[in-house]
């Protein structure tokens, strides 16, 4: 087990090197080059030149490379061109706002989908089972901002259940030692704080987490409509496994391996949903920070977070991998 | 294993003329015609095949149906600040902030949706597939190097890469196109890869090849050919993701052009500071790109159920 994850955290090193090379040449082969790049669109010719003597620009590429290497091993990812603030500190100041989002999202598409798609499974053919199939087609195909507009504007604006913007009231005075919201309300027993918080996270997390939830519930019932079927079941079956235990031990814990799998994909595409998202509901995280930084064309911030994402992702990804483990002891021996 | 496993087995299974099949009238019949007559008898397959052709022809036609021209404002005196008038004789769905034709421009969206889309895919089913075979049919050291390099695209979020090509290319419904095709690209490649892979160890490619045929004969008229039925099962489906991720990259601003721009995403990213004055600026936009993305996932499915050989007996 431990030299999977090993062997699997061996794998990343090289994944990481060629990203940052692609990222390093992707800054260097926008218009203007990277001057133009530090300096934003405006930037006056003597501006350019000082800072292109200032960051060796002109030098080598593959010196200026390792130059910006030891730069980013030190932890200095650069400054928005707009604010000026360090890259670093405003994902960290805003990464918590989406992973809770994310996470809130992913509990619901899992929570959901899983138990879903296991029913209609059960009940393969019947209506239950064709009325999932059919939800769950419909919500794969609904883009992730028109459910946020949907959502937004049938609980939010005319019922008036949820809050339609924000991650807190503006009213509502809360201290945040984590950043996590709702779990500062908690840690503080600021309970009405958490609360607050979680009314709205609500919305955004049902929008983000649709599409996933579809999938899952889809991959959830596939799958175990395969594995019902397969020998190793009616084997155990004949030996006298009881039904619950059959369906718990056996069943259950064959069917996930897929869904698993397919859980490590959709982190990508929440984060892709998340920047919609947050964007619709004026929620303040990485999401509406990156949609900013796109429409400013804000090429540090742009440059730092693709890196922290293709990590986030990556160890994700390998977070999946041992999973595999964990369900599956066959995975362990090789 | 890569891909999709039931759009894999299905071709390891189609390809060989054994007893697999169950069918009578399907014995000795090419799997694709096989398939179409399953196709057809198939409801979701018929239901997705329809919101196709409807919304092919009207991104056709767009010119013929739209009563006016994409960039026209032929209500601009009517609208105000706090009033955008609905549906008229005039303008049978409304008008839009600007005074556009709500109707006009959703046919004209239409055109730019495909145009995305096809394009899009196109440029994700030529890469994909280059990388694929090349993968595929040398293996070795080629293999091993196309796959890191796949694993490498694949390890960037969609999103990320698209606005990466849109901040060096300009923000253009070009940008658009260039970001959703590289984006599908490690996904056919995969795809390609993994089932030409499937095939090699097959009887006959076996007897291919001890007939004499050179390793390209065989590769290309047997081996690939046998090898696509996932790729356009897929790219099928990568049509209806195509449409909704064009939505979402113009949402964000990063096809360009003016905010009167008939194009789905873009409307939709103007209509929401009206929510509360004219919702069906956002909702009939986004029902049309659900309403297209569906057409297209449910004759992928259906192409794709049609395919494989182990739903065969129903």
């Amino acid at each position: 087990m431990t030299r999977l994850i090993l062997q699997r955290l061996g794998l990343l090193i090289p994944t990481l090197l060629g990203l940052s090379i692609l990222l390093f040449l992707w800054v260097r082969a926008l218009p203007g080059g990277p001057a133009t790049a530090l300096l934003g669109e405006r930037a006056t010719p003597e501006a350019v030149e000082r800072i292109n003597e200032l960051y060796g620009f002109s030098r080598p590429l593959h010196e200026q490379y390792l130059a910006w290497m030891g730069q980013l091993l030190q932890g200095n990812f650069g400054a928005s061109t707009r604010t000026q603030q360090p890259v670093l500190e405003e994902f960290f100041a805003r990464f918590p706002a989406t992973i809770e989002l994310t996470v809130v999202a992913l509990v619901i598409a899992v929570g959901i989908g899983i138990p879903l798609g296991y029913v209609a499974a059960r009940h393969q053919g019947r209506f239950l089972d064709q009325t999932t199939v059919v939800a769950s087609l419909i919500g794969v195909t609904i883009p992730v901002f028109a459910l946020a507009f949907l959502l937004k504007y049938v609980f939010a604006v005319q019922l008036g259940w949820f809050p339609s913007a924000g991650r807190l009231d503006p009213s509502m005075v809360a201290t945040h030692p984590t950043g996590f919201y709702v779990l500062d309300g908690i840690l503080t027993r600021e309970w009405d704080a958490a609360w607050n918080a979680l009314t709205h996270l609500v919305l955004p997390a049902i929008a983000l987490g649709s599409i996933p939830l579809a999938i899952i519930a889809r991959i959830t019932r596939a799958s175990v409509i395969e594995v019902q079927g397969a020998d190793y079941v009616r084997t155990a079956r004949a030996k006298g496994l009881r039904p619950p235990r059959l369906r718990r031990r056996v069943v259950l814990r064959n069917a996930m391996l897929p869904v698993a799998t397919t859980i490590g994909l959709q982190v990508g595409l929440l984060l892709s949903g998340a920047v919609l998202t947050e964007t619709v509901f004026a929620f303040n995280g990485i999401g509406s920070y990156l949609a900013n930084a796109i429409f400013n064309l804000d090429y540090a911030v742009l440059q730092a977070f693709i890196l922290f994402i293709a990590i986030a992702y990556t160890l994700v990804n390998l977070a999946v991998d041992v999973s595999y483990g964990l369900i599956d002891p066959r995975m362990r021996v090789r | 294993m890569t891909g999709d496993p039931s759009a894999q087995s299905a071709l390891t299974d189609t390809v060989v003329p054994s007893g697999r099949t169950n069918k009578a009238d399907d014995v000795g019949a090419s799997q694709w015609r096989v398939a179409m007559r399953r196709l057809r008898r198939n409801p979701g397959a018929i239901i997705g095949a329809v919101i196709v052709l409807v919304f092919v022809l009207v991104a056709l036609l767009a010119p013929v149906l739209a009563p006016f021209p994409a960039e026209a404002l032929p209500g601009r005196a009517e609208i105000r600040p706090t009033f955008i008038p609905g549906p008229s004789d005039a303008y049978p769905l409304g008008l839009d902030r600007y005074g556009g034709d709500l109707l006009s421009k959703l046919i004209w969206g239409a055109r730019a949706s495909l145009l995305i889309g096809v394009l899009s895919t196109v440029i994700g089913l030529l890469g994909g597939m280059l990388l694929g075979l090349l993968a595929g049919a040398f293996g070795g050291w080629i293999d091993t190097a196309v796959m890191r390099l796949v694993d490498l695209m694949l390890s960037v979020p969609s999103l990320l890469l698209a606005v990466s090509i849109a901040a060096v290319i300009g923000q253009s419904p070009r940008a658009i196109v260039i970001a959703i095709g590289v984006v599908q690209i490690p996904i056919f490649a995969r795809l390609l890869r993994g089932s030409m892979l499937a095939q090699r160890g097959l009887d006959y490619v076996l007897a291919a090849s001890s007939l004499g045929l050179s390793r390209r004969t065989v590769t290309m008229s047997h081996v690939l050919p046998n090898s696509l039925g996932p790729v356009i099962v897929q790219a099928t489906l990568m049509l209806a993701t195509a449409v909704i991720e064009a939505a979402g990259l113009s949402f964000l601003g990063l096809g360009g052009g003016a905010p009167t721009t008939a194009e789905w995403g873009r409307m939709l990213a103007q209509a929401q500071n009206e929510l509360e004055v004219a919702p069906r600026l956002a909702f009939l936009p986004g029902a049309c790109i659900a309403i297209t993305a569906l057409g297209f996932t449910l004759f992928g499915e259906a192409l794709r159920e049609a395919l494989d050989p182990k739903t065969r007996k129903r």
